[in-house]
């Protein structure tokens, strides 16, 4: 394989502490090295900024909600298309692309990693089939566990043990990669019509509380040492005063020790849930409460879900959410109920500027950015396609970079955000290193992937961004069009050592790994569970257990992460 | 003073050519040679205007006062005028769909029939049918929920189905009889039909005007029949006769503000 030298290039590199020097990355067989023997291909780096790969840690990009967007949005469709290239299919979509066009817009940006966010077991093999679709990028999903018969009753039951047993099991048939709890119990109570407006609710039936379910996934989570921590959706997300649900959720976990040296809880899109308020006339940003909370709690990493001011599309599994969000607006809605699991939505929406609501949602995104003092706790994300599609992050980069750029945004969007958020007041301006941090660097730590990915230490994946930005000529405080523009379009993106993007444009596809969590128990715990599994197929699955695990040979260079549980 | 760019069809084709470079905010200030140099789209080809037609006249520098006849029969040429903001186009046959889709000014007169979706989202200008129009007549791209809203389209002949579906605003009149669910999903504008026009007329409209001065089939039950009026008076417009009101769709909501009114 070939050999690579990005010579001279200005790297931000956090998690081995290197903050913009000056210096060479050496890349061998896809992999970053010490040192090289012969004629290794050179790239002239000089003026340019060298990152690792950027990360995705929140996107909703594959699987059964993401194609019935496509499906139900032609006319989503009509406002982005990309003729086909020599390299490269065609492919359309603005807020759900098709699955090609995902892998080159990531790859375009100079993200080489990417995690679908939202995966109903059931669903698996249709979203790994359409991950298998996804050039460019290496890839994981994230296996929901809100609505679950078997875990609702083995933590109901006190069976702890049995409970991680059984997660195992569904991890590994399913090939997924992450604990997602969304809307936890709620979206149990929505197949009886009813949802879980605090985390003391509990669902019908099971009567199970969102608080006991939250509690008992993260000790399972540590039972398993799985790489990431749970990964959650909170309760009442997008209602007024949702703050307080969320502030209480962050202690849920306290009294849990996390099995690996990262967060206990990844909480997700937190701008969708730092609302005050009890009426939409007087509701308002509570983001600088989110932020003390979280700048008080070491255990806790958010990712934003910021808002980007588009025509967009929401979906999740949170689908009593989406039923609210379309009685809102009166447009086209979707709701599933997937039996015995969850219960996903989808609904278009759009974050109008003169709108007061929309306005104080954008002031959140980037107030949780600013507020929240260390990078590592604070993601970026736009819960994509929910708060703004992906190809907005070079934007946001410029909102984080240039408090100018802010300013110049805020005077176009409804004047209600001088008073019911701080954005206004806010100097804080993220420096490369920060970026560095919330877009790669701060992924790979809390998705446990750090061994591998979002640094450029020797042994890394040789899975690299550059950037056309010369740091000492550029002042992003002032000219945030410009960095807009080249975070947009990475000078080369590099992915296990080959080069696919060169000037923004795809030179080359390939597919990335599949990335799954091999979780390993002991036998006899999980012959036990398996006879329950069975018992609870028979009974209750429309489907036969045989056909319902994902085969290895759907992923693309499936790569398993292999974690042994202490029970 | 007008001028005129004038294109004839060498061939039709059975797959349909893609041409929204036919308007004059395209033709404006190029030679002809520039223009027969122009993209078109043929099944998954890019191919130029020239293949296709006889380019002849000359492009004045202004859109405003450059006129483009289009000299025979394009039933296989689509988007025709898309997004067109001035000057005029005079098509003397039959056109294919998306004839002056999101025009915003300017006139197209076709003197044949036009096929779907003419006027899609159409936001101004005018559109002047001369034959029939096809289905979806100042409509919404599928899957929006936002049709026409201004401009003004009259049709000589008879419309299909769903004229001004999702219409937000403007103006269609159709000459002829018209086709089932007229005005369906209607918000704003104003539909008149001077012939009759078939079932489900302003099916789920929440606001707006639909007129129909023919024979009207069997309307939805959720419509509420209101007064007799006589002599209407409408944006400007006056219709002598007698019409009955009728408001609706209820089963939008309580609060729908949708009128048909029918000649007695
Ligand atoms: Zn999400």
């Amino acid at each position: 394989m070939s050999e690579l030298v990005l010579k001279n290039g200005i790297v931000y590199d956090p998690i081995n502490n290197v903050n913009g020097e000056k210096m060479d990355i050496l890349v061998k067989d896809g992999k970053i090295v010490e040192k090289l023997n012969g004629n290794a291909k050179t790239i002239d780096c000089s003026g340019k900024i060298v990152m690792p790969g950027g990360i995705e840690i929140h996107s909703h990009m594959a699987g059964g909600k993401v194609n019935g967007g496509r499906l139900f949005q032609p006319e989503d469709h009509v406002r982005f298309a990309m003729p086909k290239t020599k390299v490269t299919r065609s492919g359309t979509g603005f807020s759900t692309p098709t699955t090609f066009l995902t892998g080159y817009l990531y790859s375009k940006m100079g993200y080489t990693t990417g995690m679908t966010a939202a995966m109903p077991p059931l669903m698996a093999r249709h979203t790994h089939e359409e991950l298998k679709d996804i050039p460019m990028i290496d890839k994981g999903a994230y296996c929901l566990t809100d609505g679950n018969w078997f875990i609702m009753k083995y933590l109901k039951n006190g069976e702890i043990e049995k409970c991680a047993a059984y997660v195992s099991w569904l991890l590994k048939a399913t090939k997924g990669y992450v604990v997602k709890i969304t809307n936890p119990c709620g979206t149990e109570a929505w197949g009886w019509g009813k949802n879980c407006r605090s985390l003391d609710d509990p669902a019908p039936y099971f009567d199970i509380t969102p608080r006991e379910l939250v509690k008992g996934l993260v000790e399972v989570n540590e039972i398993l040492k799985l790489p990431h921590s749970v990964h959650l959706h909170a309760n009442n997300c997008g209602r007024l005063g949702n703050f307080v649900t969320t502030l209480e959720t962050f202690k849920v976990p306290n009294g849990t020790k996390p099995a690996a040296k990262r967060q206990i809880m990844h909480a997700t899109h937190i701008q969708f849930h730092s609302y005050g308020g009890d009426t939409w006339h007087n509701f308002e940003s509570k983001a600088d409460e989110i932020a003390k909370a979280v700048n008080s709690n070491k255990n806790i990493v958010i990712d934003t879900g910021t808002v980007t001011l588009d025509h967009t599309t929401t979906m999740t599994a949170d689908g009593p959410l989406e039923y609210y969000l379309q009685s809102l607006t009166h447009l086209k809605w979707m709701n599933r109920n997937v039996e015995m699991e969850t219960s996903p939505g989808i609904t278009p929406f759009i974050y109008s500027r003169k709108m007061p609501t929309a306005s104080i949602q954008w002031a959140i995104g980037l107030e949780l950015s600013l507020l929240i003092k260390d990078p590592w706790q604070v993601l970026m994300t736009t819960d994509h396609p929910n708060a703004g599609p992906f190809i907005r992050y070079p934007r946001i980069i410029a909102w984080l970079m240039s408090r100018k750029y802010r300013e110049e945004t805020a005077s176009k969007v409804h004047k209600v955000i001088y008073d019911r958020s701080t954005i206004d007041g806010i100097d804080r301006e993220y420096s490369f290193y920060d970026i560095a941090i919330v877009t790669r660097a701060g992924e790979a730590k809390a998705l446990g992937l750090s061994d591998r990915k979002g640094h450029l230490g020797v042994g890394a994946d040789a899975d690299i961004a550059v950037y056309d930005i010369n740091p000492s000529e550029i002042d992003p405080s002032r000219d945030y069009k410009e960095i807009e523009k080249k975070f947009s379009s990475a000078a080369y993106t590099i992915k296990d050592g080959e080069i696919l993007v060169k000037n923004g444009e795809i030179v080359q596809t390939r597919y990335g790994r599949t990335l799954w969590v091999n979780s390993k128990v002991d036998g006899e715990l999980e012959k036990e569970v398996m006879k329950d599994i069975e018992y609870n197929f028979k009974r209750y699955y429309s489907v036969n257990l045989a056909n319902y695990p994902v085969r290895e040979e759907v992923l693309t260079r499936s790569t398993e992460v292999t974690r042994s549980a202490s029970v | 003073m007008m001028t005129d760019v004038i294109l004839v069809p060498k061939v039709q084709h059975k797959i349909s050519l893609e041409a929204e470079v036919i308007k004059p905010d395209e033709f404006a200030g190029k030679t002809i040679e520039e223009i027969k140099e122009l993209p078109v789209y043929f099944g998954n080809t890019v191919q130029k205007l020239g293949d296709f037609f006889e380019v002849s006249g000359s492009a004045e520098e202004n859109a405003e006062n450059l006129r483009i006849v289009v000299e025979g029969d394009v039933s296989r040429v689509k988007r025709i005028g898309e997004g067109m903001t001035t000057g005029e186009i005079l098509v003397k046959g039959d056109v294919d769909m998306y004839l002056g889709a999101r025009m915003k000014g300017g006139r197209i007169v076709v003197e044949g029939s036009v096929d779907s979706f003419a006027g899609q989202q159409m936001r101004g200008g005018e559109i002047e049918i001369k034959g029939n129009a096809k289905d979806y007549l100042g409509g919404s791209y599928r899957g929006d929920w936002r049709g026409m809203r201004g401009g003004r389209i009259i049709v000589e002949g008879n419309a299909g189905k769903e004229v001004a579906e999702f219409m937000r605003g403007g103006e269609i009149i159709i000459k002829g009889n018209c086709d089932s669910f007229a005005g369906v999903h209607m918000k704003k504008g104003l539909v008149i039909i001077e012939g009759s026009v078939a079932e489900r007329v302003g099916a789920e409209m929440v606001g707006g005007s639909i007129i129909v001065l023919g024979e009207m089939a069997n309307l939805l039950p959720s419509f509420k029949i209101g007064e007799v009026v006589e002599g209407l008076k409408i944006d400007g417009r006056e219709f002598p006769g007698k019409f009955r009101k009728y408001i609706g769709d209820f089963a939008e909501g309580p609060s729908v503000k949708g009128v048909i009114y029918k000649r007695l």
